[in-house]
């Protein structure tokens, strides 16, 4: 691209609008529930331990920092909203550009646009109750949604690719893609369950999923990230993820409140990253500090704003929808 | 031996797969918010032209196939072989029917093709788009027969059939589009 002639932004003034009307119906929405807007920092000393997450770093130079400070940009607004909650916020919300490292394409840009919130005294069903009210409310007139279904992780994957995901070894998995799918995976590890299980996820399931707003919830323990786990057999986590019309638009939690269970997570995720050779990142102290003075029972979301912007207009790349996307940025 | 990591896949990379070399046609990248990311490509097998999906987990390396097009003259067919020149060093290169393929039928002397080269040898070969071939072989033309409706076979000089008007008659030059195999128009003299 030439600098003379992709100075120019590449979404449509109308793009802009429909943006703004989004992000204003959402300040109405929240605003008619009394949750409080906030604005946390983008810039952190500590970072997301999550592997599959890769965080943007620079360096701060100024007064009491002569040497050069590390620093992270966020990847979502998660810790400090949790210190907020732990804090005596009450339920709150936040829009803000999130930054992940490596993550460019047709449905990803580095920076990105996310809508986070937490709603306290809720669980994960309640939130995900709350998730399909904002969508109803902001797609308004905008863009109709076909049918709501929801589904449990594994009835989801029994049912779609005939695969329990709870049942199958990666080796049975890795069959099953190719034989029954035709999909051939190169580099995934034999023993790394969860890639095969995001392999079949998103070659498999995310295509068949139709249209509409899709709920799957239950996921495994092993992809629990910072949500709580519910005791069963298999025990399962309280997470749930939303599809709009087999785009994946959102990802929430009923909150892990422990701050034990919460520092063993992150050692975890620090030891895979030393495993897999990826750059070890500065444990966040303050959030363990902040589960440790008591986090409230709570439910959290976060929501790909640019994905909801993508699907409204019916895009096909989310940098139609961005005024000046990452290559042009 | 070189290689290209995930990072570096886009349309046209050639790399290496089970032993072949192939195109890279499309990559994409596919990443679940929580979870592994991935590069899923579709691609073209050079040898075979069949059209495969492979997913490689983001941040792998793939071996590079050693395979680059050029430009060359066709020079003759000795029965076995096809050769083809290059006209700037005079280097000759001798493609098997294998790799000419269905190029076979296009191909007239003193032409320029794109030949595909893997590791040194041709592996393929790409008639040019547009070629000019005489009628070898056709029923009588229909004179005053302009309406382009209906049509009838008629043989090339290469041996090759194609749907021409019914005006057209033996020893015309004509214009063939080599992507779709049609009749374009007459060449003009």
């Amino acid at each position: 691209m030439q600098a003379e002639t992709d100075w120019r932004p590449t979404a449509s003034p109308d793009m802009l609008r429909l943006r703004a009307s989004i992000l204003a119906r959402i300040r109405a929405f929240f605003a008619r529930l009394d949750v409080l807007e906030v604005d946390t920092p983008v810039l952190s000393t500590a970072a997301s331990t999550d592997p599959a997450l890769s965080s943007f770093k620079t360096d701060y130079h100024g007064p009491g920092v002569a040497e050069g400070d590390i620093r992270y940009l966020h990847t979502s607004p998660e810790f400090p909203m949790k210190r907020l909650l732990a804090a005596g916020s009450g339920s709150i919300y936040q829009i803000c550009k999130v930054f992940r490292d490596g993550e460019s394409g047709a449905q990803h840009n580095p920076e990105f646009t996310l809508l986070e919130w937490y709603r306290t005294g809720f669980d994960h069903l309640d939130l995900m109750d709350e998730v399909e009210q904002l969508v109803t409310a902001v797609l308004l007139d905008v863009m109709p949604i076909d049918a709501v279904h929801h589904w449990c992780y594994q009835d989801l994957f029994i049912e779609i690719a005939g695969i329990d995901p709870f049942a199958a070894t990666p080796a049975e998995l890795r069959t099953l893609l190719q034989s029954g799918h035709k999909v051939t995976a190169v580099g995934l590890a034999d023993d790394d369950r969860d890639a095969w299980l995001d392999l079949a996820m998103t070659h498999v399931i995310e295509p068949r999923l139709g249209n509409g707003l899709v709920f799957v919830r239950d996921y495994p323990a092993s992809q629990a990230a910072l949500a709580r786990l519910r005791s069963g057999n298999p025990p399962v986590a309280a997470r749930f993820e939303v599809y709009l019309n087999g785009i994946e638009l959102a990802n929430g939690f009923h909150e892990l409140t422990d701050a034990v269970e919460q520092r063993q997570r992150f050692e975890k995720e620090l030891e895979r990253r030393r495993q897999a050779g990826v750059e070890a990142v500065t444990l966040d102290e303050r959030l363990l500090s902040a589960l440790t003075a008591g986090l409230p029972d709570c439910a959290g979301v976060a929501l790909g704003l640019d994905r909801l912007l993508m699907l409204a207009s019916g895009s096909k790349c989310v940098q139609d929808v961005i005024a000046f996307p990452f290559d042009t940025a | 031996m070189a290689s290209y990591s995930t990072n570096e896949f886009k349309g046209g990379l050639k790399i290496m797969i089970d032993g072949d070399p192939c195109a890279i046609i499309e990559n994409e990248f596919v990443k679940p918010g929580k979870g592994q990311a991935f590069n899923r490509v579709k691609i073209r097998n050079l040898k075979t032209g069949r059209v495969i999906e492979r997913t490689y987990k983001s941040g792998e390396s793939v071996e590079a196939a050693d395979v680059m097009d050029v430009d060359l003259q066709y020079l003759y067919n000795d029965g076995e072989f096809w050769h083809f020149m290059d006209t700037d060093t005079f280097e000759q290169q001798a493609a098997s029917a294998e790799a000419v393929g269905d190029a076979v039928k296009w191909l007239k002397e003193q032409d320029m093709c794109e030949v595909t080269l893997w590791n040194g040898t041709p592996l393929a070969v790409t008639p040019p788009n547009f070629v000019m071939l005489a009628v070898t072989d056709t029923d009588p033309g229909l004179r005053g027969d302009t309406s382009g409706s209906g049509g009838k076979p008629a043989t090339l000089e290469t041996g090759a059939v194609v749907r021409v008007p019914l005006f057209i008659d033996i020893g015309e030059i004509l214009k063939i589009d080599t992507r779709t195999g049609e009749y374009v128009g007459r060449a003009r003299e």
